[in-house]
């Protein structure tokens, strides 16, 4: 990391209007003040604005990686546009040294109608790069995207995957001294996705970045320092591990509203008794609580266990509940695991069925919450333990060896 | 080896107004025109080969308004239903010229809110010369002119007529009607992007005023009508091009000239509002 400051942002802020018709003729007024010289009334917020972005400051020199994290609608985008220069403060002062990329809209540009090749130059001219400079990398573009013989064959006919691939495999053969990276770090397969990771990881060499993602492990992986937004507020700014469980530890496991359907024949049920605290290959309990009006089969029962973003991580068949379940009040201890998740808090969807599987016993969504302390959340959903044992040289294949 | 990295290209963003600064605001302006021509060649073919390359008739297209107008009012003329009044020129000439030259102050007018509308999102999201589009649309109307004037060759020929010694004036004729259009169009972008007003009326609003320029009959001497043929700034220019083109006179010199200084001045006011006001649409025009 070298001593040059390439980005310099010193209390910058941004407001916005939250209705359309008053924004349009804010902006009307905004540019009559602009043309006339007037720089009066930045600072004031008028009715329906608020700020987006309030206070903010950071240095990026070269060589290093700055992460930028927040829940939707922290101001992370607004930033990054202010810092690409696509809109512009309304209070403090923004300093870019060198050339400016950004992979942020990838496949800019892109005609449907005209060939991957053809798009390669419009899009290379839209980020920058004259047409010598795209001549000569246009056989590593085209090799890198993975598009083989469709190059020449119009963009409407490629799949989403081959569009964004091509866009991404044009806008990382930038060379900016700043790079902005607006959750774009790698798309496509695992396989693209590591030859992405390679190629922005020698930009990051020589350039100062700023990168926006929502996936914890890839700001770990990248980045050295991470600045927490909070509605527009940078909340903390420090090292990548700290920032990371402050803001992980500030979701709340929003207790939505828990919904409970129950089938006719069910009185009432509930989940009582939770284990709160799960780690690494224990057990998760709770009781059953369902009361009967008159006696049914349950033939199917499964528990999802889900993150805060619905995202099933876990789902538990119970074969030991497809029975008859007695009329009048019932109570059965369930005990799931042992569990190989990662660390972080989870929501319980429970569902009975009866008849088949046709009717509903009952189904509980967000019924429970429980928190798992085990491996950070690298991307993956399970993480089963692992135990290696060395081997005596005596087995066949050592022997084989010893004697060639 | 040493790279020195201590030179580099400094940008600043501040909440000032551009304005401030105008030496600065000049020169960037500048370098920015320059930088973008190539962006603007390559959006111009972009847009030219994707709309002819799903068309059957592919180029014939932009012959067919002129052909289509020229003839609706031949007829019109010949049936005695318009009274064009007199003029020292063959009628079908006459109208044939005035369509071509209105076309291109009406597409001028049209091409700036067009094509911004049309880079939305990438206005948005990427930071390139913003002149560039309003270039690539310049160039589109610039191209529709020139295939044109396969069918004003094709007209002299069938009437006879010899161009007159004023002929090559009548491209800087051209020119300026260009620009009065272009002027027209730019001032009305900032707006146009926020209100979708401006571009839905303007189709309205130009074959409205079509009527009261000289494109297809000679203003008349009095009324209303020759009132706003007075006044529309578009008429001398259509009115000395033609001449200069066909006939040989300049009778509308001198309001033509005017109108054209106008013109390059509001022009470059349009093109300084242009910029001016980018990072302001950009906040609220999404995409």
């Amino acid at each position: 990391m070298s001593d040059e400051v390439l980005i310099k942002v010193d209390g910058v802020s941004k407001k916005f209007c939250r209705s359309l018709k008053k924004s349009l003729w804010y902006g009307v007024k905004d540019i009559a003040k602009e043309a006339f010289g007037l720089s009066s009334g930045h600072d004031r917020l008028r009715p329906e604005e608020f700020w987006a972005v309030n206070d903010v400051s950071f240095e990026v020199k070269r060589g290093e990686c700055l992460g930028l994290i927040g829940r939707n609608g922290a101001g992370k985008t607004t930033l990054l546009k202010m810092l690409n220069g696509l809109i512009k403060p309304d209070k403090g002062r923004i300093e870019m040294r060198g050339r400016v990329g950004a992979l942020i809209a990838l496949g800019a540009g892109f005609n449907p109608i005209l060939t991957g090749r053809e798009n390669i130059y419009v899009n290379g001219s839209v980020l920058g790069l004259t047409k010598q400079e795209v001549g000569e990398k246009i056989e590593e573009i085209i090799d890198f995207a993975e598009i083989g013989d469709f190059i020449d064959s119009p963009v409407q006919n490629y799949s989403s995957g081959m569009q964004i691939r091509l866009g991404f495999a044009v806008a990382s053969t930038l060379k900016p001294d700043v790079l902005i990276l607006d959750e774009v770090l790698a798309v496509g397969d695992a396989n693209f996705q590591s030859k992405c990771f390679q190629r922005i990881g020698k930009i990051v060499e020589s350039a100062a970045v700023i990168f926006v993602s929502h996936y914890a492990y890839q700001i770990k992986k990248m980045c050295d320092r991470v600045i927490l937004l909070d509605h527009g507020i940078m909340v903390e700014d420090g090292e990548a591990g700290k920032v990371l469980e402050t803001y992980q530890n500030s979701q709340p496991l929003q207790i939505r509203e828990s919904l409970i359907l129950r089938g006719d024949d069910v009185r009432e049920v509930a989940i009582e008794n939770i284990t709160t605290k799960v780690s690494t290959g224990e057990f998760l309990e709770f009781d059953l609580i369902i009361s009967m009006e008159k006696k049914a089969q349950c033939a199917q029962s499964y528990l999802n266990l889900v993150d805060g973003a619905d995202i099933v991580h876990a789902q538990v068949v119970i074969p030991d509940l497809e029975r008859l379940i007695p009329y009048g009040h019932n109570r059965y201890h369930i005990k799931i695991g042992p569990l190989f998740l990662a660390t972080g808090r989870y929501s319980g969807n429970f569902m009975l069925y009866g008849s088949g599987g046709k009717t509903t016993l009952a189904h509980l969504r967000h019924c429970f919450n429980f928190e798992f302390l085990g491996v950070p959340n690298l991307g993956p959903v399970y993480y089963p333990p692992s135990t290696v044992t060395p081997l005596r040289h005596q087995d066949k294949l050592s022997r084989k060896l010893l004697n060639e | 080896m040493t790279v020195n990295k201590q030179t580099h290209h400094l940008t600043v963003y501040t909440p000032e107004s551009a304005i401030r600064h105008p030496g600065k605001l000049l020169s960037e302006m500048f370098r920015d025109l320059f930088a973008s021509r190539e962006l603007a060649w390559r959006l111009f073919v972009r847009d030219f080969s994707a709309r002819y390359r799903q068309s059957f008739l592919g180029y014939l297209w932009a012959f067919l308004p002129p052909i289509v107008g020229t003839f609706t009012f031949v007829l019109l003329n010949q049936s005695g239903i318009l009274n064009v009044g007199d003029m020292s020129l063959p009628y079908p000439a006459y109208v044939m010229i005035g369509t071509l030259l209105w076309q291109v102050f009406a597409d001028s007018v049209s091409s700036p809110i067009k094509t911004v509308t049309a880079a939305k999102s990438m206005l948005a999201k990427i930071n390139f010369p913003r002149e560039a589009i309003l270039i690539s649309g310049m160039l589109e109307v610039l191209f529709n002119f020139i295939i044109r004037l396969v069918l004003l060759v094709a007209i002299f020929i069938y009437y006879g007529i010899v161009p007159p010694v004023t002929a090559p004036l009548a491209l800087i004729g051209v020119f300026a009607i260009f620009c009065l259009g272009f002027m027209i169009g730019v001032l009305l972008t900032p707006l146009g992007i926020l209100y979708t007003d401006i571009g839905q009326a303007l189709t309205m609003v130009l074959s409205f005023w079509m009527l009261f320029t000289p494109v297809v009959y000679t203003p008349p001497t009095s009324g209303l009508l020759a009132g706003l043929t007075f006044i529309n700034p578009v008429s001398p220019l259509i009115v000395t091009t033609r001449e200069w083109l066909a006939v040989g006179v300049a009778s509308n010199f001198i309001p033509a000239f005017i109108v054209f200084l106008v013109t390059l001045v509001l022009l470059f006011g349009g093109w300084l509002l242009y910029r001016l006001a980018m990072p302001i649409l950009v906040e609220r025009m999404g995409g």
